[in-house]
């Protein structure tokens, strides 16, 4: 595959809005009574990176920011819940887009669904517990609700790159 | 061809996601019975069961320092103080239904309703 300096700079524009939102969420205190419950913001950059460029790009994104927050400031165990919540996520949001049928707002109310479901399943496994399943219901709506509203943005913030020719690759 | 920003098929899947929450939410209030025993578990192993027909109040000890108030009282059971980073686990309120659970990610703590129909083998166990 033949890479364009363009495709390159889009990978890395995008890498660095997930990073950017990936600590812009960490700087907001945590005013959830659920853990795990959060707005996702970095997803906005893996839908915008699957709808302006595709799949390969919205891998590249997710996974080079999960390892990059990560290394900056996470913890194994951070990063654990964070690699499954991601790639489950990013795989379930691949998948719906394929078919043709989905815009980012439902594609993305997928991914937030796919993500806590992930993250959760790592949570009993870590801690040795079933008695999760509690918290899937609240989880999963939490999931629904913000992963449609970054789906919004994401759709919207896709346009305008497009309008400036981001996705192509000459210009 | 103008594309839609909102599609047809986009608020069915969304429907359709938010209906299975429910149908998860329902089956864990329909399926759930009223909670015997709480049980402790700090880094996945069992360190006490208390019975929720007993007021009490313990301090449990996190899986790397700290610790965690743990208080039973009228047959519900909450964390009344922790010192962990966030303190999640003060704000999850009270549990009394079995397989409810407070976790303290921090603390690697965790307290889960189970009961009159699981005799708890997990903690006799440990």
């Amino acid at each position: 595959m033949k890479t364009s300096a363009r495709a390159v700079a889009r990978y890395g524009l995008l890498t660095a809005l997930a990073l950017i939102l990936s600590y812009l969420e960490a700087q907001i205190p945590v005013f959830f009574a659920v853990p795990g419950m959060k707005l996702g913001l970095a997803n906005l950059a893996v839908v915008t990176a699957l709808y302006l460029s595709g799949a390969p790009c919205a891998c590249v994104v997710s996974l080079v920011r999960v390892l990059l927050v990560s290394v900056l400031f996470g913890n194994g165990a951070a990063f654990a819940y964070s690699l499954a919540g991601s790639v489950l996520s990013a795989a379930v949001m691949i998948l719906l887009k394929r078919t043709g049928r989905f815009g980012p707002i439902a594609v993305s109310a997928a991914g937030g669904v796919a993500h806590v479901t992930a993250q959760l399943a790592v949570a009993a496994v870590l801690m040795g517990t079933s008695a999760l399943g509690w918290y899937l219901p609240v989880l999963w709506f939490a999931g629904v609700t913000a992963g449609a509203v970054i789906g919004l943005i994401g759709g919207e913030l896709c346009r305008a790159l497009q309008r400036l020719k981001w996705g192509e690759d000459r210009p | 061809m103008k594309e839609r920003r909102v599609r047809r098929a986009d608020l069915m899947l969304i429907a359709v996601l938010l209906a299975f929450g429910v149908v998860l939410a329902l089956g864990n209030v329909l399926f759930s019975r009223a909670g015997q025993t709480a049980v402790v578990r700090v880094s996945g192993k069992v360190v006490a069961a208390y019975p929720l027909s007993e007021d009490r109040e313990e301090e449990i000890a996190g899986a790397h320092g700290g610790f965690n108030r743990l208080v039973i009282r009228g047959g519900g059971a909450w964390m009344e103080d922790a010192d962990c980073p966030d303190r999640l686990c003060v704000g999850m309120g009270v549990i009394r239904r079995a397989g409810q659970s407070i976790v303290c990610l921090p603390h690697q703590v965790t307290v889960e309703i189970v009961g009159p129909g699981r005799r708890d083998t997990d903690a006799v166990s440990e």
